[in-house]
């Protein structure tokens, strides 16, 4: 019973949150002159009219299941990732790397193979601040951000020097490690939907076995909620914090090859960060660090997102809105003790 | 009669359980009134209805005789309700006067009036015999004048009634000497005051009447003068209950544990365990007496691994494991009731369940190659929480959720359950009720009556006397003395833990 009312009441936080947002998008949109059912009728419309916009959708929610993924795992051994958009840039440039190499290989092999590389460029970059916490206790949150800096120019350095081609990019990679599919794209008349949505559920599966399921994953949740108990019980700390970032860095990793391999299928040299990986973080909190949350909270924003280009052009509604109620989603659930606390109140009243 | 506080028929549940079900509480103007229960038996649970915190599925609550709905904590501190709670709530970085007006300040013009009211706190804290410097900041009072100044908040506050939750639990004896002063000050200004306990000292010593409560069920009201230590306690606990621990002489056998001349470092790089030797035996209990603060807690983290000896020796059963890991050496054989249960023995937030096998996950049955086996591991949590009586809505339960007495009880299982060739208990009972006491005692001595070792420490003299078979006083990181029980006092203790001599050397 209990166990219920708890999740019970950690979906309802979100569901409110995004109702909170949503409506003090409408309020905004009301100041600004601009008509809020038309508005959000064009939201709608921009995720669910035609196979196209949910092929879009889906593809571009993909690398935020990961991404977000990537901060929840971290977040639930008591580490705040916020290094996941650099592991997403060395993830998406390894995986492009490995894409340009084996030409002729089959897909069975390149897809796994480029997948891996990125996992592990992710996880490498992942590593550096973990060891630093574990060691020397480095605060995480301060490495991470600027590894994230290293990933970017370091990546870009790379492209310049040795895998350069016309258009400030890489070439595109061999057919064989490309996760885009013609026939998806025929069903969704030709969006660039591709097969990394089986990735990232797969990733959300491996997140919730890994955590709930094994011996590493109770380490790790131990480690997460009490480091002296977990001294105590023998548990290596500075072994899981480590492994607990690399994991976390693999998630992103991927991430960043879902760009790579499935959307793009080249790596351009960036000028700013994707936001994917900040995205995340956002991803994450919504979706209260779960596995399935993370999924739930990723189609949203994605959705948002893709809904949102729809918008604009019909209701003369500027993007930048859907980007405020995010921000407000995001304010709302991180201030969802003020709706607990309403919630709780209402409760009380309800039984005098 | 009219009384200043009436709680009739009180139930209040949680998810399945039961907190408070069918408790009457009528306290007279100007008594101390003992609210007596065992650990989560819903003392605390009928207080926060009463102040307000919680609603009550039924009953009503009268105040002078006039009913009340208490809402919230204000209402409560309207009607004259303050509660002085057993963790401080206090702001360490301010004054004592600042802590007392704080969400109450005295304003003149839009500036808080920090003059005023140090007067005011300094006329109450004169009234009632307090003694507390009002420009005195938190963080430089002993705990005992920090209680005051709660005390002191809810006067200030205007409050006739006080509860007082477990108010000795973290006093000296000396201190808890004053505060009996200090409630008595309080009754003859005209107050009226709870007290929440399971201390049947205190209870004979200060209280009028006392209402016990037992799993949630008011068991009933009665005169001090007209009952007795043993009564009340068989009414908390529902049987009789032995106060002396009940065993058998002890028969030691083989050497379990060996301490040779060791040598342990705290942070600073300070020796708090200064060449320290000690043997154990399977199937006795050595007690280790001394002040807080000799090396206990260094001692104890060198034997399990959780600090580094700088140099000596440690052996379980012949074995060397002088700097081994904490899994290693739990492995050859020690079980650890570790002293602070929130910090080191339970990981709150994980379910009871996976709290039983915090020290066996890895292994089977619990888990198989790197994989969980849930249902094996909540079984085994469900036929511990059975046998050793822990008190939980479930095994899926978070530990957070379960009173300090049960979640020790949790730990012992845990524990105890892997028949370690040593066991060590660091202040085993520390907060708990006769009742759990007399439990974890039991299981002290039953384990040394299986043959294991069993190495306690306690700065509780009257535990060390009673289920020691040999009583080891640490000074100064070193075994001063090894003494029996039976051979010697409270008073000998007492002295020897202060570095003193014994007069007559007498035989190990």
């Amino acid at each position: 019973m209990e166990v219920l009312k708890n999740k019970f009441s950690g979906f309802m936080i979100p569901l409110v949150s995004v109702i909170l947002g949503l409506l003090a998008g409408a309020i905004i949109m009301l100041f600004s002159g601009y008509d809020p059912i038309l508005a959000y009728t064009a939201l709608f419309n921009g995720i669910f009219s035609n196979t196209y916009v949910m092929g879009e959708t889906i593809r571009q929610f993909t690398p935020l299941i990961l991404s977000g993924l990537a901060v929840a795992f971290a977040f639930r051994t008591g580490l705040f990732n916020i290094g996941v958009e650099g592991q997403l840039l060395v993830g998406w440039l390894a995986s492009v790397y490995v894409g340009l190499q084996f030409d002729g290989l089959t897909p069975f092999l390149h897809i796994p193979l480029a997948i891996l590389a990125a996992a592990a460029a992710g996880a490498l970059w992942g590593v550096v601040p973990g060891f630093l916490k574990a060691k020397y206790h480095v605060h995480e949150v301060i490495t991470t951000i600027m590894m994230n800096y290293i990933a970017l120019h370091v990546v870009n350095a790379i492209i310049r020097s040795y895998l350069l081609a016309p258009g400030e990019r890489t070439e595109t990679i061999h057919q064989s490690a490309s996760l885009a599919s013609a026939y998806l794209q025929s069903i969704t008349d030709f969006s660039r939907l591709h097969y990394g949505f089986l990735v990232a559920i797969i990733g959300a599966i491996i997140m919730w076995f890994l955590l709930w399921k094994t011996t590493l994953g109770y380490e790790l949740r131990a480690v997460g909620f009490n480091t002296n108990a977990s001294q105590y019980a023998g548990i290596n700390v500075s072994r899981n914090i480590v492994l607990s970032m690399v994991i976390s860095g693999a998630f992103a990793g991927v991430a960043g090859s879902m760009e790579g391999l499935g959307t793009y299928g080249y790596m351009s040299i960036l000028s700013a960060f994707t936001g994917i990986g900040f995205d995340g973080i956002a991803v994450s909190l919504l979706g209260a660090n779960s596995a399935i949350g993370v999924v739930l909270a990723a189609a949203l924003f994605g959705g948002l997102k893709i809904g949102a280009l729809n918008m604009q052009s019909v209701a003369q509604v500027p993007t930048q809105l859907i980007e405020i109620v995010i921000a407000l989603i995001i304010f709302f659930v991180a201030s969802s003790y003020l709706i607990r606390w309403f919630s709780n109140r209402l409760n009380k009243r309800g039984k005098i | 009669m009219e009384y200043v506080i009436e709680m009739r028929n009180i139930r209040k549940e949680f998810p399945g359980i039961v907190a408070n079900d069918n408790v009457t509480l009528q306290v007279q103007q100007g008594e101390i009134h003992a609210l007596l229960g065992e650990n989560g038996a819903g003392k605390s649970t009928l207080m926060n209805v009463l102040f307000g915190l919680y609603q009550p599925e039924q009953g009503e609550i009268y105040v002078k005789g006039k009913k009340v709905n208490i809402t919230d904590p204000n209402v409560a501190n309207d009607l004259g309700i303050g509660m002085v709670h057993q963790h401080f709530m206090l702001v360490e970085k301010f004054t004592v006067t600042e802590n007392i007006i704080l969400g109450n300040e005295p304003r003149d013009k839009g500036r808080v009036n920090l003059k005023k009211a140090a007067k005011e706190v300094e006329a109450i804290s004169k009234q009632y015999g307090l003694k507390v410097d009002p420009y005195a900041k938190i963080e430089d009072i002993s705990v005992g004048m920090q209680q005051r100044v709660e005390i002191l908040k809810t006067l200030y506050r205007g409050a006739e009634i006080l509860i007082f939750d477990e108010p000795t639990a973290v006093l000296t004896p000396q201190e808890i000497h004053e505060l009996i002063q200090i409630m008595k000050r309080l009754i003859e200004e005209g107050k009226s005051i709870i007290l929440i306990t399971h201390k049947l000292k205190e209870i004979m010593e200060v209280c009028d009447r006392c209402t016990v409560i037992r799993r949630g069920k008011g068991i009933g009201t009665v005169d001090i003068s007209e009952t007795n230590p043993d009564e009340l306690a068989s009414m908390m606990v529902g049987r009789e209950v032995n106060f002396s621990v009940e065993k058998g002489p002890a028969h030691p056998k083989e050497e379990v544990l060996q301490i040779e001349n060791l040598v342990v470092e705290d942070a600073r790089g300070v020796p708090q365990v200064n060449d320290l030797s000690l043997s154990l035996k399977g199937g006795e209990i050595v007690g280790i007496a001394g002040v807080d603060g000799n090396g206990q807690t260094e001692l104890i983290e060198a034997i399990t691994g959780l600090r580094k000896a700088k140099s000596g020796m440690i052996k379980l059963s012949g074995k060397d494991i002088t700097n081994h890991k904490p899994r290693k050496i739990t492995e050859s054989g020690l079980g650890h009731i570790p002293q602070d249960r929130h910090k080191h023995g339970l990981v709150l937030d994980f379910s009871v369940g996976e709290n039983m096998v915090l020290q066996t996950y890895y292994q089977k049955p619990y888990s198989n190659k790197g994989v969980l086996k849930l249902p094996k591991i909540m079984e085994k949590a469900k036929s511990l929480i059975k046998e050793y009586d822990v008190r939980t809505p479930s095994e899926m339960t978070p530990a957070r959720a379960l009173s300090g007495g049960n979640q020790q009880k949790a730990i012992i299982a845990r524990e105890v359950d892997r028949s370690p060739n040593l066991l060590i208990a660091a202040q085993p009972t520390r907060g708990l009720d006769v009742g759990a006491i007399e439990f974890i005692h039991s299981k002290l001595v039953e384990e040394r009556d299986k043959g294991k070792a069993v190495l306690m420490i306690s700065f509780e003299l009257d535990e060390i006397l009673n289920v020691s078979d040999r009583i080891a006083v640490i000074y100064e990181g070193k075994i001063v003395d090894i003494v029996k029980p039976e051979e010697t006092n409270e008073q000998e203790l007492g002295l020897l833990m202060a570095g003193g001599k014994r007069e007559k050397v007498g035989d190990q």
